[in-house]
């Protein structure tokens, strides 16, 4: 077996990346069951049972004060970590501008799943998409390993002292949580390495008594949020420097902003998040094989939002169709309409169009994938709409 | 007296009990101490970026997480090794309504924090709506009185009875008129392994409506009459009771008020007044305040 390999396992992706939490030694964890996020506490749970893990682990009355321990904890100098989805993040919401404001270094994993009413379990990305101005960074992965390796790098981005901003870790419920795919496992002692102990530059701490929170009038107030944006816009550099850090220890890569598959030729060009990646990939691959000049680019950083990045790496194409498992009701969908922004002042004319699929784990197939291209192409000669919903089911409207 | 811990300077109104609360609490506690706020007067009156009033650390996050974010701060203090005070203040609009939760959690957990509320019976910050701590038929600018209503409809609610209820170790309520009194409790309940809850009577100069100098007297008069009884619980067992040597009319209390004084105009109202001096009446005989 190769060193590489030594630590393969195949594992449920909620144990890998709880692995990869204990890995990051967080001193504080503290998270309120949901499903499909539970498991990942679970096992955290019983790495402190087991003491695999020193850490303390709180267990609350809601998600809500789940994220409001932590902002005690972080304070008082503590690494520490949730995880949550859906409603729990939407409990949460308040909390969550609170520990950006009070730049607060907290790596939580979000679990992608539907919001309620109606009532739905299953995957899409319509909580964290919603959650994208609470000021805290957001990184969309695509597979277990993925998910495993960015969690640790968050933490390394989360507490660079020019950064000193939260993140989420997201991952697609069910169909990333609960899958058992092989995955190699974190060494704890390159984690050490890779992410030394938390060094906090302002604690409660009675010897140096510091006031938190503050009450902020007009006249000061805009400046925290200047501040706040400013530390994203750094953050810019700080992903891909640390996503190349990790590749340098770990040998494993997955872009830092953006990634792409068979773009660089690519005239159509489909942008996506997620887990829908790897069925992109085999449609992709079987249009290819057919002559279709079909390619991927990946936002993997969607807060910050990579501007430049996006330019630089479609501004060759002909059509960009954007997939996304979010909307927003009464306009288009995150990602489309952000990536529309970013090309407005640019010199880039190309049509984009854009699709909402996958709501409330709604499969999507390779076979939805080549309806979209099909779409693109007929874009490419005039644009006849510029959102849709896929796979809408006319018939039970 | 040595330095207090809340520096003057603080934008609290002339007359407020809240920051002579914070202070004796200070005192009682030392510099060795963290405190915990809700979103309150407190916060906006002591925390002015970029001036604070406070000489210990202080944390506020947000309105209804106190309980949850101190719990954060004590098992990090543990974890350190270190014996800090945690120490929440808070008003009653935050402990008796919307923290519920996270001070259900924090008292059901166990955590070594103590909570403190400065209860002025309404949220006051807001321009005076009512809690759950409103007593019966004051006057709220959401329990007006008017032609169909004698104020709040309902009594207070009884939050040292919910501690109780989770089973605090050390449960107390306070007023800002017994510094020495308040002061001991507190130093009591910091000995405590475990969570104690302090409810100190904290007049308000605006939401009551008193002629200013009267925030002692009123405080005083509270605890004479009986419906503020200084009571102090160990392990659930009743350890503590302040007698009341002769006891006030609660109409002495009452008349001082602008939040009462509808009590006063109306014939009707004779009623009212009779079934708060009969709640007094009760504590008296419940707590056995009158030897």
């Amino acid at each position: 077996m190769s060193e590489k390999t030594a630590n393969m396992k195949v594992v449920e992706g909620s144990y890998a990346v709880a692995h990869a939490v204990m890995c990051c030694r967080p001193d504080v964890i503290s998270a309120y069951p949901i499903t499909p996020q539970t498991h990942i506490v679970e096992n955290l749970s019983q790495m402190v049972a087991d003491g695999e893990l020193d850490s303390e682990f709180l267990t609350v009355d809601s998600e809500f004060s789940a994220l409001s321990v932590l902002v005690g904890s972080s304070a008082a100098g503590a690494r520490s970590y949730s995880s949550t989805t859906s409603q729990g993040l939407a409990l949460m919401y308040e909390v969550l501008y609170n520990v950006s404001g009070m730049r607060l270094p907290i790596v939580m994993n979000v679990a992608n799943r539907a919001l309620g009413a109606p009532l739905n379990i299953w995957n899409d990305q319509q909580d964290a998409i919603g959650a994208r101005d609470v000021g805290w960074l957001q990184i969309y992965v695509e597979d277990v390993q993925e998910a495993v390796d960015a969690t640790l790098q968050a933490y390394k981005i989360a507490e660079d002292a020019e950064i000193r901003t939260p993140i989420m870790v997201c991952m697609d419920g069910f169909v990333l949580t609960h899958v058992y795919e092989p995955v190699e496992l974190l060494d704890k002692e390159k984690a050490r390495e890779f992410l030394p102990a938390y060094q906090p530059a302002n604690i409660l701490d009675p010897a140096k008594p510091k006031t938190f929170g503050a009450f902020a009038d007009p006249s000061t107030y805009t400046e925290f949020r200047y501040q706040q944006f400013e530390a994203q816009l750094k953050a810019l550099d700080k992903i891909e420097k640390v996503a190349r850090e990790f590749e340098e220890t770990f040998g494993r890569y997955y872009g830092g902003l953006i990634d792409s598959y068979q773009a660089e030729d690519a005239e159509i060009v489909i942008v996506t998040l997620g887990s829908v990646i790897g069925t992109i990939k085999d449609a992709i691959d079987a249009m290819r094989s057919e002559g279709k000049k079909v390619g991927l680019l990946k936002v993997r950083s969607y807060r910050p939002f990579p501007v430049q990045a996006l330019r630089k790496a479609l501004k060759d194409a002909s059509v960009i169709a954007v997939i996304e498992k979010d909307v927003s009701i009464g306009s288009e969908a995150g990602l489309v309409t952000d990536l529309k922004a970013a090309f407005y002042n640019s010199n880039i004319r190309i049509p984009i169009i854009g699709f909402t699929a996958g709501l409330g784990g709604r499969d999507i197939t390779v076979k939805d994938i080549r309806k979209i291209v099909d779409k693109a192409e007929t874009a490419r000669k005039g644009i006849e709409f510029e959102f849709e919903f896929l796979n809408l089911r006319t018939e039970i409207l | 007296m040595e330095k207090s811990l809340l520096a003057p300077g603080h934008r609290a109104c002339a007359g407020c009990a809240m920051p002579t609360t914070i202070r004796l609490v200070l005192d009682a506690a030392g510099p060795n101490t963290i405190v915990v706020s809700p979103t309150s007067c407190l916060e906006v009156t002591t925390t002015p970026f970029p001036e604070s009033a406070w000489c210990v650390p202080w944390i506020h996050s947000l309105f209804e997480n106190a309980a949850a974010v101190a719990s954060g701060v004590e098992v990090m203090q543990k974890r350190m090794g270190l014996d800090t005070n945690v120490v929440i203040i808070g008003g009653d609009g935050s402990t008796f309504d919307i923290g519920m939760g996270s001070n259900s959690g924090m008292f059901e957990r166990g955590h070594k924090i103590l909570y403190v509320c400065y209860d002025n019976e309404a949220y006051m910050n807001t321009g005076v709506q009512r809690s759950g701590s409103t007593p019966f038929c004051a006057h709220t600018t959401t329990t007006p009185s008017g032609s169909q209503s004698q104020g709040n409809a309902r009594p207070k609610k009884d939050m040292p009875a919910i501690a109780l209820a989770h089973k605090v170790p050390y449960v107390a309520t306070a007023s800002v008129a017994y510094p020495v009194d308040l002061r001991r409790k507190v130093k009591k309940a910091l000995q405590v392994n475990g969570p104690s809850y302090i409810q100190v009577n904290a007049p308000c100069i605006t939401g009551w409506t008193f002629e200013a100098g009267l925030m002692i007297e009123l405080a005083r008069l509270a605890v004479e009459s009986g419906l503020w009884p200084l009571l102090e619980y160990e392990n659930g067992e009743l350890v503590g009771v302040k007698k009341v040597r002769r006891p006030k009319l609660v109409e002495e209390y009452l008349k001082l008020q602008g939040r009462y004084k509808h009590l006063f105009k109306k014939a009707e109202c004779a009623d009212m007044r009779g079934q708060i001096q009969a709640m007094a009446d009760a504590n008296i005989a419940k707590y056995k305040l009158v030897d």
